[in-house]
C-alpha cells in the first residue's frame, strides 16, 4: 500500500455536511456512481450540532480534484468543502489491533507501543490490544512492525484532518467555494 | 388553524403557484388525495405513473415553471424514476411527490415499500422524506426552490402515509424558513473572467457561438440573439436548444453532432473560437472529445461550475445564470467598443446563408473593437455559407419505395407538418431517428416550441409530454411527432387526454422498425437485424386510437399526407393519430458514427463525391 500522505495521487477533503439522515449515503453514493475512488473515510459530529464532518481521502488519479470537488458542492447538505494538500494538512489516525503477544514476544510488542507512544488497552494471557494515535504515516510504520508477531484483528479509523497553521495564525488550508 | 399533513401539503403546493399537477392515487398517498377534490389545483388522472413524470416535464417544458407530478409508494413511486432520471439529465424542474408507507413500517419490507429517497438519490437534485407534518409546508418551499434555483432540476418528496394523516399548525413559510445552509447557487458571472471572454470574442477570426439547454432555462433567447447579431457570430443550436435561436436567421447554422448538418459540425471543428454558452460538451456533440475542435479555445458560460473542464478544459470558464452572463458580456462590449447597433438587426430569412447576414455592429472609432479581424471573420462566414450551399441537409423525395412503407420519406411527412401549422406550434418526441428527422427538418423560429428527451434518451417520452406541454399552452397547437416503437411505450395515455380533453395531435411515423437501432445494424453490424422488426400492422394504430377515444388516421402515400394533416388541425375537441407509413430503410444523415471525431462526419449520399471533393482539396 502506498502510504497516503505522501504522494500526489490523495488529497484530503473536509466536508462539513448537514446532520441529517441518508447524507452519508448521498456522499457515498456520488462516489461510487461518478467512479471517484475513496481511500479512507471518517465521519463523526462537528462542534456544531446542526453538521458533521466527513473526513475523505480521494484518490485523484480516478478523477481530477476539481470535478469531485464540484459534484460535492452540488449536493444540497454539502455546506462546506475545504481541501488539504498533503503539505498542508495536520492529519491523524487513529489504530487499534490486537496481536499474538505469548511470553516469548510480549515484552517486544510493550517495548515497540512504547517507542511509537501508543498504549495497551488490554491484556490476556497470549494476546494484547494496542492503540496508536498519529500520522498516518507513523502508523503506517508501527502497522507494519507489529505484523510480524500476528495480527488478530486490526482497525484503522481513516484520516481526520485539519489544516496546518500558518506563520500568521491563519489556516493554508482552501476553502472551496464556501457558502 | 389545525390541518391534516395531506391539507398541509396541497395548500402548500397551491402556495407556490402549482395550477395543475399530474398522478395516480394508491394507498399511501390515499389521505393526499382527499383534500385535491376541495384544491384549486386541477389534477390530470394518468394511466401509468411514467406518464405523470412526463406530462410533468412536457408542462415545465414549455411553461419554465416547475411540473408537478403525484403517485403512491413502491411502484408508484419506482415507475416515476425514468421521468425523475429523465429530468433530471436535461435540467427540467419537477417536483414529485410520493407516497410511502406509515414511519413505524419503513425498513419493515411492508406492502408497496419502496426505499424510493435511496433509489433517486442519483436522479434527483435533493429528496426528502418527511418524518413530520409540521415540516411539510417548509419541504415543500424548499423542494421548489431547489428545483427551480441554479441549473434546474428535479427534487422528490416522500411523504409517509401517517405524516398525512397527522394534524400540524399550518404556517406560510418565509425565505427565513428554508433551511437550506449548503444551497446557494452563483449566478452572476465573474467580470474579470466576462472581460477575458470579450477579448477572445472581439480577437476571434473563427468563432461560433455553441447554444446549449442552458440558454432556454434561464430564458435568454433574446440576449443571445443581441450577442449574435452585434458580432455576427454564427450560431449552432444543440438538440436541448432547438428554438433558442432562430432556425431562419441568416446566423444560424442549426443542430450540430451525431446528425447534425455539415456545416453545424464542421463549423465547430474549424472554429478557433467555441463560446459555450449553457452547453455541456456532451458526447452526441463532441463525437470523440480528444478530435473534437482542435484548435478552437473555448469560453464556456454554465451555471454549473461541474460543467467547467468536464469534458473539455475551457479557456475562460464563467459560472453563472446565461441570461446574467450574456447581459455582462454585451456590457462588456460596450465598453470595449462594440455597442447595440439598429443596422445589425437581422430579419428572419430561411432560405438565407449565413454570409447574408451583416457583419454585425459597426465598432466606436478609436476603440478596442476597431481591431477585430473583420476581414477573417468575413472570410470565415464565407466558406460556412458555401457549405451551407454544397451541403444541405437533404433526402430523396422522389427516389421511389426502397423498402417496406413505400415511398413516403419521413422527412416529407415532417416537411409537409412543418409548413401546414402555425410557426409557433410546439413539437414533442420520443427517442430515435424520428426524433433526429424532426430536429433536423422543423424549423424552430420560437423558443420553447421543442419539447424532447435528449440526455437520457428515453423511448416514449412524447406522446405523455405531448399531453403536458398542451396543458401547460391550451392556446398552442401541439403535436407530438413519434415513432412506431415510442408510440407502444406510452400510447395508453392517450387515454388520459381524451378523457380529460387535451387535444394534442400524434404523427406516428411508423417504418414498422426500431429504426434507429436498424440503422445502427445497418451501417455497422452488417445488415445483421437482430430483434428490431415491429411490423406496420401489429397493433392495428388507427384502430387502437380510436379505441382510446382519438380519432384515428392512416396515410400511405405521399399524396394524402397534406389532407391528413389538415383534417387533424382541423380537430380539437380530442386528440388525434395518424399513422404514416413510411419507408423503413431511410437513414438518418449527416451521421458521425459514435465514437470517431466528427471530421469523419458520413454526408447523405447524394452528397458523397462533393465531400470527397471538399477533403482532397485541402479545404483545412
Amino acid at each position: 500500500m502506498t502510504a497516503p500522505g505522501t504522494d500526489h495521487r490523495h488529497h484530503t477533503l473536509s466536508v462539513l455536511v448537514e446532520n441529517k439522515s441518508g447524507v452519508l449515503a448521498r456522499v457515498a453514493g456520488l462516489f461510487s456512481r461518478r467512479g471517484y475512488n475513496i481511500f479512507s473515510l471518517a465521519v463523526a459530529p462537528s462542534d456544531d450540532e446542526r453538521f458533521s464532518r466527513i473526513t475523505i481521502v480521494v484518490d485523484v488519479e480516478s478523477s481530477p480534484l476539481e470535478q469531485i470537488v464540484q459534484q460535492l458542492h452540488k449536493l444540497v447538505p454539502v455546506v462546506a468543502i475545504s481541501e488539504l494538500a498533503p503539505s498542508d494538512a495536520r492529519e491523524r489516525e487513529l489504530l487499534l489491533a490486537t496481536v499474538g503477544a505469548g511470553p516469548e514476544t510480549r515484552g517486544q510488542v510493550i517495548q515497540l507501543v512504547g517507542v511509537y507512544e501508543g498504549k495497551i488497552i488490554d491484556v490476556a494471557p497470549d494476546r494484547l490490544t494496542v492503540m496508536l494515535a498519529g500520522a498516518p504515516e507513523t502508523v503506517d510504520d508501527f502497522e507494519e512492525l507489529i505484523r510480524g508477531y500476528g495480527i488478530v484483528e486490526l482497525q484503522r479509523t481513516g484520516r481526520v484532518a485539519l489544516p496546518r497553521l500558518d506563520r500568521a495564525g491563519g489556516r493554508a488550508g482552501r476553502a472551496l467555494g464556501v457558502a | 388553524m389545525e390541518l391534516t399533513g395531506a391539507q398541509a401539503l396541497i395548500k402548500s403546493l397551491e402556495a407556490q403557484g402549482v395550477e395543475v399537477m399530474f398522478g395516480l392515487p394508491g394507498g399511501a398517498i390515499l389521505p393526499v388525495y382527499d383534500p385535491i377534490i376541495d384544491s384549486s389545483i386541477r389534477h390530470v388522472l394518468v394511466r401509468h405513473e411514467q406518464g405523470a413524470g412526463h406530462m410533468a416535464e412536457g408542462y415545465a417544458h414549455v411553461t419554465g415553471r416547475p411540473g408537478v407530478a403525484m403517485v403512491t409508494s413502491g411502484p408508484g413511486a419506482t415507475n416515476v424514476v425514468t421521468p425523475l432520471a429523465d429530468a433530471f439529465m436535461d435540467s427540467v424542474p419537477l417536483v414529485v411527490v410520493t407516497g410511502q408507507v406509515p414511519t413505524s413500517s419503513i425498513g419493515t419490507d411492508a406492502f408497496q415499500e419502496s426505499d424510493i429517497t435511496g433509489i433517486t438519490m442519483g436522479v434527483t437534485k435533493h429528496n426528502w422524506l418527511v418524518t413530520d407534518a409540521a415540516d411539510l409546508p417548509r419541504i415543500v418551499a424548499e423542494a421548489f426552490h431547489v428545483a427551480t434555483t441554479g441549473r434546474p432540476g428535479p427534487v422528490l418528496i416522500d411523504v409517509p402515509k401517517d405524516v398525512s394523516t397527522a394534524t400540524m399548525t399550518w404556517y406560510e413559510p418565509t425565505e427565513a424558513d428554508l433551511d437550506l445552509p449548503g444551497f446557494h447557487p452563483a449566478l452572476e458571472g465573474d467580470p474579470a473572467a466576462i472581460r477575458a471572454a470579450a477579448d477572445l470574442i472581439l480577437a476571434a477570426e473563427r468563432p461560433v457561438i455553441y447554444a446549449g439547454g442552458g440558454i432556454l432555462k434561464a430564458r435568454a433567447a433574446d440576449v443571445l440573439r443581441e450577442l449574435a447579431e452585434r458580432t455576427g457570430i454564427p450560431v449552432v443550436t444543440t438538440l436541448m436548444a432547438r428554438g433558442a435561436f432562430p432556425d431562419s436567421h441568416p446566423l444560424c447554422l442549426g443542430m450540430p453532432g451525431m446528425h447534425g448538418n455539415f456545416t453545424a459540425v464542421t463549423s465547430m471543428q474549424q472554429s478557433d473560437l467555441l463560446i459555450a454558452l449553457g452547453s455541456r460538451f456532451d458526447d452526441r456533440v463532441t463525437g470523440k472529445p480528444s478530435a473534437f475542435a482542435p484548435g478552437a479555445r473555448v469560453i464556456h458560460v454554465d451555471i454549473d461550475p461541474a460543467e467547467h473542464h468536464k469534458v473539455r478544459r475551457a479557456d475562460v470558464a464563467i459560472a453563472g445564470d446565461c441570461r446574467l452572463v450574456i447581459e455582462e458580456l454585451l456590457a462588456a462590449l460596450d465598453a470595449a467598443g462594440l455597442p447595440h447597433d439598429d443596422d445589425a438587426r437581422v430579419t428572419l430569412d430561411p432560405s438565407a446563408t449565413v454570409a447574408d447576414a451583416p457583419p454585425g455592429a459597426r465598432a466606436v472609432p478609436g476603440s478596442k473593437a476597431v481591431g477585430r479581424p473583420a476581414e477573417r471573420v468575413a472570410e470565415w462566414r464565407a466558406r460556412l455559407a458555401e457549405w451551407q450551399r454544397t451541403f444541405p441537409l437533404t433526402y430523396e423525395a422522389d427516389a421511389g419505395p426502397t423498402g417496406p412503407g413505400g415511398g413516403l420519406k419521413p422527412q416529407f411527412v415532417l416537411e409537409t407538418l412543418r409548413d401546414a401549422t402555425p410557426d409557433d406550434t410546439i413539437v414533442a418526441s420520443g427517442v430515435g431517428q424520428h426524433q433526429m428527422f424532426a430536429s433536423q427538418w422543423w424549423r424552430f423560429d420560437h423558443p420553447y416550441t421543442w419539447v424532447n428527451s435528449g440526455g437520457l434518451g428515453t423511448m416514449g417520452f412524447a406522446v405523455p409530454a405531448a399531453i403536458g406541454a398542451k396543458v401547460g399552452r391550451p392556446d398552442r397547437m401541439v403535436w407530438a411527432v413519434d415513432g412506431d416503437g415510442c408510440f407502444q411505450m406510452t400510447a395508453q395515455e392517450l387515454v388520459t387526454a381524451s378523457s380529460e380533453r387535451i387535444p394534442v395531435k400524434i404523427a406516428i411515423l411508423n417504418n414498422a422498425y426500431l429504426g434507429m437501432v436498424r440503422q445502427w445494424q445497418e451501417m455497422f453490424y452488417e445488415e445483421r437485424y437482430s430483434e428490431v422488426y415491429l411490423s406496420p400492422d401489429l397493433p392495428d394504430y388507427v384502430g387502437w386510437a380510436e379505441a382510446m377515444g382519438c380519432v384515428g388516421l392512416r396515410v400511405e402515400s405521399p399524396d394524402e399526407v397534406a389532407p391528413a394533416i389538415d383534417k387533424a388541425n382541423d380537430i380539437d375537441d380530442r386528440p388525434v393519430v395518424i399513422d404514416f407509413r413510411t419507408d423503413a430503410f431511410e437513414k438518418v444523415y449527416p451521421m458521425v458514427p459514435a465514437g470517431l471525431s466528427n471530421d469523419e462526419i458520413v454526408v447523405d449520399p447524394s452528397q458523397a463525391t462533393a465531400l470527397a471533393a471538399l477533403r482532397s482539396g485541402g479545404a483545412r
